[in-house]
């Protein structure tokens, strides 16, 4: 057991002093701070040179929209036909404006012109375009508080109950949808540097020709084991390291972003997380160990390795599924399949979603297919690091595990 | 006890017989040659012994019993493909391999510190590997494979690519290795450090043995009744020489058969003759190697 301690232990200093993985774990509390930095610049410097009070344009063929031309927000000035308005469109008087067509009441159609080029018609304007429009339809037969109102019919708390009754804590939309694929991203990050640097560390001794003296001193396993143990230190150090920094941050910019108000990664999630961490790493630096030593140099070993990472992305290029249909069942697919579990079950956590069963079934399979990987690894280990030139096919690969 | 006893051991690679039913013993305090052509099998018994490979049938005791972790500490191994880690420095990396063969970090410094002053590598402690010449490597290689002073040394190739200095050095380190009591295995193709360092031998060829036992008693057996002779000038005809070979420095007289060499000599002093050189030839063992793999009989 000790001379697995000491290969885990050199694995685990040796990673540490790797620029690469340092560079990789300061980047995200870097990132952040870059950002806020970024954030809080803008805030300071950039002044909107937009008035408060927009001017909008408007022609009116149906002949009803003639009042209530100031509203919050907007001043509406009437042209007497679409001629003018977009002559005062060209000359700049306006930034826009819309025309009310005869048969409105029935159709609903507002045509808008503008020169400014826009990805969506902004918010704000269509708002006011909508007050001046409600205030000009019902505005005699309302007060002026019904008119409020209508403007603005509903202020929404939505409470979820759970099974017994009780109000569940409810999370703002922020953590529902940013926060597990934040989280899940970094999960991947985490578990594929370690596990590739598994593999390039494998792929080397066994390059280097370092295998047979190693092999003349331990035992595969020990390899093995102690490799996947001192790499796996050095991982979840670096989840933590992210973690806390972004715990740190929250509170620290929470002061200035309100947005940031009340985001926090609850400590359930924060559980499951380094548990789905650990055994997903487990299961992909075990199945990396065993492809760097069949292939015969680094980059062959490499881009096998690349085909598991994607396997264990799907669920990120399938996330608009899984968050919008928890209960899906894809969703529910992906979080029992041990490589794409991980990255599931994290964005699923925050949505309250996953029922018991699913998850201990998610877990028991994981940790099941880490013990196979371990004793199917562990026997290619061992035959396949003496191999060199020719890189065994699979019915030969097979035969190891069958053999050793 | 020996220090290694290997009977009846055979190894097969899908259909190839890599191995077939070789047995030998090594001694403490000798040092046993291993040698054959290319692909003979030599370092498939290697990694066997090493407990690297299983062999198929047959048995291996290390210093008395099957290989198990604690006589994984007691073995050195220099495999015939170097290799070390580049990025490490000398002295980090002589002391991460000598923790796997469970000695401790301290020890293992001072130990280093040791033969590498004895190698003159001291200086070059705090290098990274990549930054050593291929010769320097090799030395290195060779201290981290004795830096846990085993009782049994395995080296494959030790000599390969390194100047005369650095020879006679590992030469002079393997006979201080066999001075003390330690077994050393040397598997090589270079049949005169073979002829200078070793007690015994085994040859194989093809999976095979060929030959085994001790050295010189191999070389007498295939002695041909031949003297290696210089003089100063032409000694001319002499009785009994059958035949003579010219080998450029000297002359090898083939005698007959009822002809002793003793004979020769004294025909040589009576004529008055300068002898500069007379030798009762064994064949050198590389003729022996080339005789035994062409199959040709003693």
């Amino acid at each position: 057991m000790s001379k697995t301690l000491t290969i885990a232990r050199h694995e685990l200093l040796v990673t540490l002093k790797r620029m690469s993985f340092i560079l990789v774990t300061l980047a995200v509390p870097l990132l952040m701070l870059v950002g806020y930095g970024v954030y809080q610049g803008v805030q300071h410097w950039y002044r909107p040179s937009e008035p408060t009070v927009e001017v909008i344009g408007y022609v009116d063929q149906s002949g009803r929209f003639d009042e209530y031309n100031n509203q919050i927000g907007a001043t509406f000035n009437l042209y007497p036909g679409e001629e003018e308005a977009k002559q005062a469109l060209l000359a700049g008087e306006i930034k826009e404006y819309f025309v009310i067509p005869q048969d409105y009441l029935s159709s609903g159609s507002i045509i808008r012109y503008t020169k400014e080029r826009e990805l969506a018609p902004p918010p704000e304007t269509m708002e006011r375009i909508q007050d001046f429009l409600i205030s000009n339809l019902i505005g005699e037969q309302a007060t002026p508080e019904v008119l409020d109102r209508v403007k603005t019919p509903m202020l929404v708390t939505s409470i979820m109950l759970d099974e017994s009754g009780n109000a569940v804590e409810n999370h703002s939309p922020f953590v529902q949808f940013f926060l597990p694929y934040i989280f899940a991203i970094l999960l991947m990050l985490s578990i594929f540097f370690a596990s590739g640097y598994l593999l390039q560390g494998v792929s080397e001794e066994k390059e280097n020709r370092l295998i047979e003296v190693l092999l003349s001193s331990v035992s595969a396993r020990q390899l093995m084991v102690g490799k996947v143990l001192g790499l796996g230190t050095a991982g979840l150090a670096q989840m933590l390291v992210w973690v806390a920094s972004i715990e740190v941050f929250i509170k620290v910019a929470r002061v200035n972003i309100p947005a940031l108000s009340d985001l926090s990664i609850p400590s359930n999630i924060l559980v499951l997380g380094i548990v789905y961490y650990i055994l997903g790493y487990l299961l992909f630096a075990v199945l990396s160990a065993g492809i760097g030593s069949i292939g015969s140099n680094a980059r062959e070993s490499q881009s096998w390795s690349g085909i598991m990472a994607t396997t264990a992305m799907v669920p990120l290029w399938l996330s608009a599924v899984i968050i919008q249909s928890p209960d899906d069942i894809i969703s529910r697919v992906l979080t029992i399949f041990p490589f794409t579990a991980p990255v599931a079950a994290m964005m699923r956590l925050p949505l309250q979603s996953i029922p018991a069963w699913e998850l201990a079934l998610s877990l028991a399979l994981l940790v099941v297919s880490i013990v196979f990987s371990m004793w199917a690894a562990a026997k290619v280990f061992r035959t396949a690091l003496l191999m060199y030139g020719k890189r065994p096919s699979l019915k030969e690969i097979v035969r190891y595990i069958r053999e050793a | 006890m020996n220090a290694v006893a290997v009977s009846s051991i055979s190894k097969s690679f899908g259909k190839v017989e890599a191995v077939k039913s070789v047995s030998f013993t090594v001694e403490s305090g000798e040092v046993f040659g291993l040698i054959g052509p290319n692909g003979a099998g030599k370092t498939t018994v290697i990694r066997m012994l090493m407990d690297i490979i299983m062999p198929d049938s047959g048995e291996i005791k290390i210093l008395g019993e099957p290989l198990q972790e604690s006589t994984k500490n007691r073995i050195g191994y220099l495999p015939e493909e170097r290799g070390l880690y580049k990025k490490l420095t000398v002295i980090d990396c002589l002391s991460y391999l000598a923790s796997l063969k469970g000695t401790s970090p301290s020890v293992a410094r001072d130990q280093a510190k040791g033969l590498l002053q004895r190698t003159g590598m001291l200086p070059h402690q705090n290098k990274k590997i990549e930054e050593l010449s291929k010769g320097m490597a090799q030395l290195i290689q060779f201290t981290a494979t004795i830096l846990h002073a085993p009782d049994l040394v395995i080296l494959d190739e030790p000599f390969y690519g390194l100047d005369p200095v650095n020879t006679k050095l590992i030469k002079d380190m393997v006979a201080e290795l066999r001075s003390q009591g330690k077994a050393i295995i040397l598997s090589t193709h270079m049949m005169n450090e073979v002829e200078e360092l070793c007690d015994r031998i085994l040859m194989i060829n093809k999976g095979q043995t060929m030959l085994y036992g001790n050295l010189a008693e191999i070389k007498s057996r295939y002695r041909r009744n031949s003297v290696f002779v210089a003089t100063d000038g032409d000694p001319g005809r002499i009785d009994g020489v059958v035949k003579t070979q010219d080998h450029g420095s000297y002359r090898e007289l083939l005698l007959d058969s009822k002809t002793s060499p003793q004979k020769v000599l004294a025909s040589l002093v009576s004529r008055d003759v300068v002898v500069n050189r007379f030798e009762v030839a064994t064949p050198p063992l590389s003729e022996i190697f080339i005789r035994v793999v062409e199959g040709r009989s003693e």
